[in-house]
């Protein structure tokens, strides 16, 4: 006989969350502060900053130097997992492309993310009313208004005010001093009319107004990336999940994957089935309540692949809509040198780890005369950066270009005393920049099950259907056009990142700038849309979804702190529909 | 370690049987440093905060060999060449960097192929105008080859093959030397620790006429 069994968990929780990302950790920490009985699902390992992140490691200590061979952002980079993962595929319709990051681990992306937070603005939220593109969200900014409130004071956020009509200010610390090439680039971007403001970062700045996070302040290393050891910077791990654990005894789960959400004959959520990675075994817990937070396409899988007599499309799905309007941030780099950065003084100038500077999109389509929808924003990178795998690389391309300080031409490549010269001349000279921008939520971008293929735990997988448009591409060329202007303008020679037509003008393929949402869409009309403006499914009233899958159409701003706010508005209003005895 | 220590240890079945005869006639008189002073260990793998496929992928690369003697004697001397002692610091091999190309190798196999034939290529140059492999040539010798190789926009065509691969030598040994402490110093990066960023220096800013667009 057989030993394969379900195990069934004895607790009845009062909810359980799918996730441990930005959406997962702050509907744990909201409903678990809350008095709720709270598990956490997570489908990788523990992972507690503190212990755990490669925070100030120097590169030699690294048999590889930091580079990315396990890791696409390099050895030391806080992410598990990211493109591929062994066992856990995904395919794409053919024609079509899509990439998908993923960070099976307590806190998921958050521990890497470049801690840029911005608000959605007024107009991102009712886009089709201002310009006739796509649909409107159910929900206004001022809607989510006092929700950013909340997260900047309890979450910590750097800026300045800036009065600007679609990048709304925030509760800000102090932002960090600039550095010497972010006040260049300030100073082209004033030639050429691209306005160039401090960046808006979840970095501690100052101290935290409360005294007993356990969060230490900034101590400027710039390694966001690595995950901060003092908590100095904003991860769900270190900011929402562990606290909420030691606070308010919410349980979490490490190595759970989740297959399917439970239903009674009603179609109401009961629970989940996960595998647990741990021992190889099948589990099902029950909860009265159930909040999807695996990240947009993650969640939209687990609905799609909840399918019973009442569900035949996948639980909550009767709209269709379930895994439609997936969409990414568009993303165009370039870089170069700055001849006037050749043979600098040398200080420290590791800075924070997010943005210093950054330029918020500054045109009006219309009066511009664009040819395409919304607008993007970009963030600048250069400075003395610490040296990982690839420093130093290409250095024929650079070394015959640029005479020396005595005015001396030496022939490109080398070898010898000269050539360490020459490292020691180009070091900190380097500058670039990046166009994040508005991509489109379709109904004809969309991820769904590939009815051919499961993953090694025998859960069907994701088939991703994805194209840009003319939409996104136009926008890239006005990006590649902003960039070379604005290098000119910096005294920059471009190096890398010109790119043509036939390229699409260098714009990133779909998921590549990890900012995928939309794909469990709120609206108002069940026929629609999913979710309701709570993020609550439509048609099973006990299930909700926190990641960025509620998201109608983000704005030209990263989408961590939307979900941080919607999944803190999520929190309150089941907090509220329990106390009314609705959920 | 010096050069003539290396070559005993050189695979016959790596290189030709005359190579290697030309080689044990050779007298090296040129001193050569060691590369085995931080030659990694399984105690140097980091555990904290990776996953365990990480770590025994590591554990297994340390395990396996891919340059023989006879390469690693002839990666140490380009990579000296490549970045020497200087005025400033120290060389190419007291800062490891021949064990690091034969890590980063095993690491990133798209190297292996352009290192291993690219040694071969110079050995084979080497031979055609000396009769002896690059190890056994002497440092004139050496130089004249590399000198046809490093420079990409001068050289000859029939060099080509020879400058792609010093253009990867060149670039793992910069990459190699640089992230290292005596490779920090040099360059002077002085970051990577706990600081207040207090901006540009004012020394800086007024060098840039910038002082008045400063903020914060």
């Amino acid at each position: 006989m057989s030993n394969f069994q379900i195990k069934k968990k004895p607790t009845v929780y009062d909810a359980i969350i799918v996730g441990s990302g930005a959406g997962g950790g702050m509907a744990g920490y909201v409903l678990s502060q809350a008095g709720l009985k709270v598990l956490m699902l997570e489908a990788g390992p523990f992972y507690d900053p503190k212990l755990h992140s490669f925070q100030m490691l120097p590169p030699w200590v690294s048999l590889r130097r930091g580079a990315g061979t396990t890791r696409p952002f390099g050895e030391f980079d806080a992410a598990m997992g990211g493109w591929q993962i062994d066992g856990e595929p995904y395919t794409a319709a053919e024609g079509t492309e899509f990439h998908w990051f993923r960070s099976h681990m307590l806190g998921g992306r958050t521990n890497h993310w470049g801690r840029i937070s911005l608000r959605f603005g007024p107009h991102d939220f009712k886009g089709k009313s201002y310009d006739g593109v796509g649909d409107d969200w159910p929900i206004t900014y001022d809607d989510v208004k006092p929700y950013y409130d909340k997260i900047d004071v309890m979450l910590g956020i750097y800026g300045t005010k800036e009065g600007l009509p679609n990048d709304p200010d925030g509760i800000f610390m102090k932002p960090p001093k600039p550095r010497l090439h972010e006040i260049l680039i300030k100073k082209a971007g004033q030639k050429i009319g691209v306005p160039v403001i401090p960046g808006r970062g979840s970095v501690l700045t100052e101290d935290l107004k409360d005294a007993n996070s356990g969060r230490q302040k900034c101590w400027y290393c710039g390694q966001c990336g690595r995950a901060c050891k003092i908590y100095g910077d904003f991860s769900s791990s270190s900011c929402l999940v562990i606290p909420a654990q030691t606070k308010y005894s919410l349980e979490l789960e490490c190595n759970a994957m989740v297959r399917e959400v439970l239903t009674d004959q009603n179609g109401q959520a009961t629970g989940v089935s996960y595998v647990s990675k741990d021992d190889g075994q099948e589990y099902q817990v029950m909860a009265k309540t159930v909040i999807l937070a695996a990240s947009a396409c993650s969640s939209a899988r687990i609905m799609l692949n909840s399918k019973s007599s009442r569900h035949p499309n996948g639980i909550g799905n009767s709209s269709g809509a379930v895994g439609k309007y997936l969409h990414d941030s568009t993303g165009v780099a370039m870089g170069g040198i700055m001849p006037s950065l050749l043979d600098r003084k040398r200080y420290n100038e590791d800075g924070v780890g997010s943005v210093h500077i950054l330029s918020p999109w500054w045109l009006d389509n219309k009066k511009a005369k664009l040819d395409f929808p919304r607008g993007y924003h970009i963030e600048y990178w250069g400075g003395m950066g610490m040296p990982s795998y690839g420093f130093g690389f290409g250095v024929q391309g650079l070394n015959g270009k640029y005479p020396t300080k005595d005015g001396q031409t030496k022939e490109a490549g080398g070898y010898g005393a000269s050539l360490k010269e020459d490292h020691r001349r180009f070091f900190g000279a380097s500058v670039g920049m990046a166009g994040r921008g508005v991509g489109l939520a379709l109904e004809s971008n969309y991820c769904e099950i590939d009815p051919n293929k499961v993953d090694k735990w025998g859960i069907p997988v994701l088939r991703f259907n994805y194209k840009w448009t003319d939409a996104e591409i136009l926008q890239a060329k006005h990006m590649q056009e902003t960039f070379q202007e604005m290098m000119k303008a910096m005294g920059a020679d471009i190096t890398w990142g010109i790119q043509g037509k036939e390229t699409n003008y260098g714009l990133e393929a779909p998921g590549r700038i990890i900012h995928e949402v939309g794909t469990v869409r709120m609206g108002d009309d069940p026929k629609k849309a999913p979710l309701n403006k709570w993020c609550q499914s439509h048609e099973v009233k006990n299930l909700f979804v926190t990641d960025g899958g509620p998201i109608v159409q983000q704005g030209d701003k990263n989408c961590t702190w939307t979900i941080l706010a919607l999944a803190m508005r999520t929190g309150e209003y089941i907090i509220e529909q329990k106390k009314q005895s609705n959920i | 370690m010096k050069r003539r220590d290396y070559l005993k240890f050189i695979g016959v079945g790596s290189i030709s049987a005359g190579l290697l005869l030309e080689s044990c006639k050779s007298d090296g008189t040129d001193a050569k440093p060691s590369t085995t002073a931080t030659n990694p260990a399984e105690a140097d793998i980091i555990t904290a905060g990776r996953e365990q496929f990480e770590i025994d992928r590591d554990k297994q690369l340390l395990g396996e060999t891919f340059f023989n003697e006879h390469e690693m004697a002839t990666i140490a001397i380009l990579a000296d060449i490549i970045i020497p002692k200087d005025d400033v610091s120290g060389s190419a091999t007291d800062a490891g960097v021949p064990d690091f190309i034969e890590f980063i190798v095993k690491d990133l196999p798209e190297h292996q192929v352009p290192m291993r034939g690219g040694l071969r290529w110079l050995d084979m140059e080497c031979f055609k105008r000396f009769e002896k492999a690059f190890v056994d040539c002497t440092p004139e010798q050496r130089i004249q080859v590399v000198d046809d190789i490093a420079y990409p926009a001068k050289a000859k065509p029939e060099m080509q093959a020879g400058v792609t691969f010093f253009n990867r030598m060149r670039d793992l040994t910069s990459s190699g030397f640089y992230t290292t402490e005596i490779g920090f110093a040099d360059i002077g990066y002085i970051g990577n620790t706990p600081n207040t960023y207090t901006g540009v220096p004012d020394d800086v800013l007024d060098a840039f006429g910038v002082k008045e667009m400063n903020w914060g």
